[in-house]
């Protein structure tokens, strides 16, 4: 096994600190991402990761702590998104895009003074790419607190979320209250959306919130099974970027390591067209009734 | 503000502000906002290609770009589009962040191609600007009555024989080219506030398509130059105003928008 795992690995602290987050978020992620894949919201499952990141360069300049700004800008987000009318199909795509757009100018206007204010290089980078490396032990009593509230919130949800996620006509017909179910959702995904940001970066977050749960809901004919089977995706996917991201550092002469999210991405690419590959045999999964209107 | 050095920036925003306010109206109509959200975050990871590979990154832009456009239209046929286009953004974003790793780039440099750094454009970088613009638009201008008809009534655009399929690709090649272009001057997050805010406040407040194009691109013209202006005088990042002008014409149109509508019945 020498050739697969590289010197250090099993007594580095750092690793270990990012297997266990890497944990605790891949399997929150894929919990909340199967209901936000079958409610058409990827989009603003994306754009709460820019709107959190927004909170979280707000939260650096005013000396706030990071986790406060990323969860609070994350939910604010999803308030103005709900205000401007996510709830409608035809409207959503709007709501996202107007919210999204005026929190990335907020973002540069933060970015841009913290950058004047202090000379701390790599603050773009840092908030925008994130690093599961740089996750200091304590935050992972934080970040499972954060990750058991989202997901007893959901649980408790979860009948007239999933109802209301298949067909909303049905949802409304058995006395569901559709916009507070949805709003409830868009809080939890904010928070979900806003601690996976800062533990692991924008880009992983959107990753591991779309990526397991679309090819589990490819295969899975269960929803129960679609979670469990997301929820094991994303945390081999997390476990082998880890692994691959710390190899790599010996890979090249110059020993310059890959960042994990490439290697995070990879797998989970190569887990979505594995499971394209494996739908053919088996029937389609559960698909949501609530189609996005205009170009499918 | 008017100096010779503030030349170029004038002119590249007011060609970005007309291009970003006829291609935004074609987004927003057919809710493609995920699209042209994605689309210049790859068109970063091909500026931060080239960087790495030593090409001008107009190439990586221009490639990535079309490369993001084409695999968002090819895996949505098989799968739902928000679905591929997410997972075609975290794969752009992720060669981009590997890219960044192995090539050492400055910090300025990276937060000018996220943010926009509009008083570097340089003269020779005005001729393709131009070009490219004048492409896009022309091919918008052509395909203006399919795109319209297939974003308004898709049945029975499909049911006159209209290749949704083409005209989807198409645009979203427009968007990619458009992308491209601003990218450099107002940077790839902010090209997307360019591309949805202006054009979202004039579909609410008109209400025919060929007026409502003609105040999207005045209204982007606004933005742009108010912001060119304000980044100047005030010494902050173009793109915060960019944004805030975006939000402010949207909520601002809605409010008009209620009005006029509460008026009449009472």
């Amino acid at each position: 096994m020498g050739w697969l795992f590289e010197p250090g690995w099993w007594a580095n602290g750092t690793v270990r600190t990012a297997l266990l987050v890497g944990f605790v978020v891949a399997v929150t992620s894929a919990v909340v991402g199967i209901f936000t894949v079958m409610r058409g919201q990827s989009f603003a499952g994306h754009a709460l990761t820019d709107v959190a990141t927004a909170g979280g360069a707000g939260a650096f300049l005013a000396g706030v702590a990071p986790l406060v700004g990323f969860v609070g800008g994350g939910v604010l987000g999803a308030g103005a998104m709900d205000a401007i009318g996510v709830q409608r199909v035809k409207g959503r795509d709007i709501a996202t895009g107007v919210v999204l757009g005026a929190a990335m100018g907020l973002a540069a206007l933060f970015l841009f003074l913290s950058a004047r204010s202090s000379s701390a290089s790599g603050t773009t980078q840092l908030v925008l790419f994130g690093s599961i490396f740089t996750v200091s032990p304590s935050t992972l009593p934080e970040v499972s607190w954060l990750s058991g509230a989202v997901l007893v919130t959901l649980a408790a949800v979860a009948r007239p979320l999933l109802l209301s996620s298949l067909s909303v006509e049905l949802a409304a017909a058995r006395g569901v209250r559709l916009r507070s179910v949805g709003l409830i959702f868009m809080v939890v995904l904010a928070v979900a959306v806003g601690m996976s940001a800062i533990v692991i970066g924008a880009i992983l977050s959107t990753a591991l919130l779309i990526g397991p749960p679309a090819s589990a809901l490819r295969v899975a004919r269960r929803v129960g099974r679609a979670v469990a089977l997301a929820a094991g995706l994303g945390v081999l996917a997390t476990w082998v970027g880890v692994l691959f991201a710390y190899d790599s550092y010996y890979w090249f002469p110059s020993h310059r390591s890959l960042p994990v999210s490439f290697f995070v991405v990879a797998a989970i690419v190569v887990e979505y067209l594995v499971a394209s590959v494996l739908r053919r045999r088996t029937r389609p999964a559960p698909v949501a009734a609530s189609e996005p209107e205009g170009w499918t | 503000m008017f100096s010779s050095f503030m030349t170029n920036a004038w002119i590249s925003g007011t060609i970005v502000a007309m291009l970003a306010g006829a291609v935004g109206f074609f987004v927003v109509l057919r809710g493609a906002s995920f699209a042209a959200h994605a689309i210049p975050n790859g068109a970063f990871a091909g500026a931060a290609g080239a960087y790495l590979v030593g090409i001008s990154p107009l190439v990586g832009l221009v490639s990535f770009a079309l490369l993001s456009a084409l695999g968002i239209g090819v895996t949505s046929r098989r799968t739902r589009n928000d679905v591929a286009t997410a997972l075609s953004l975290v794969a752009m974003l992720a060669l981009g962040a590997a890219f960044l790793s192995v090539s050492l780039i400055y910090e300025p440099t990276i937060n000018a191609l996220l943010f926009g750094e509009i008083l570097g454009v340089s003269s020779s970088q005005l001729a393709p600007v131009l070009i490219l613009g004048v492409v896009s638009v022309a091919v918008l201008g052509w395909f203006y009555r399919p795109l319209v008809f297939t974003s308004v009534a898709p049945e029975l655009a499909r049911a006159r024989g209209v290749n949704a399929t083409v005209v989807d690709v198409a645009f979203l090649v427009v968007v990619a080219l458009a992308t491209a272009l601003t990218v450099p001057v107002v940077g790839a997050l902010l090209t997307f506030s360019l591309m949805i805010g202006p054009p979202a406040a004039a579909r609410i407040l008109v209400a025919r398509p060929g007026w409502a194009v003609a105040g999207s691109v005045g209204l982007s013209l606004v933005t742009v130059w108010v912001s060119i202006g304000a980044s100047y005088a005030l010494n902050l990042p173009i793109g915060f105003f960019v944004g805030a002008l975006g939000a402010v014409f949207y909520l601002g149109a809605r409010v008009a928008a209620r009005r006029r509508v509460t008026r009449p019945a009472t």
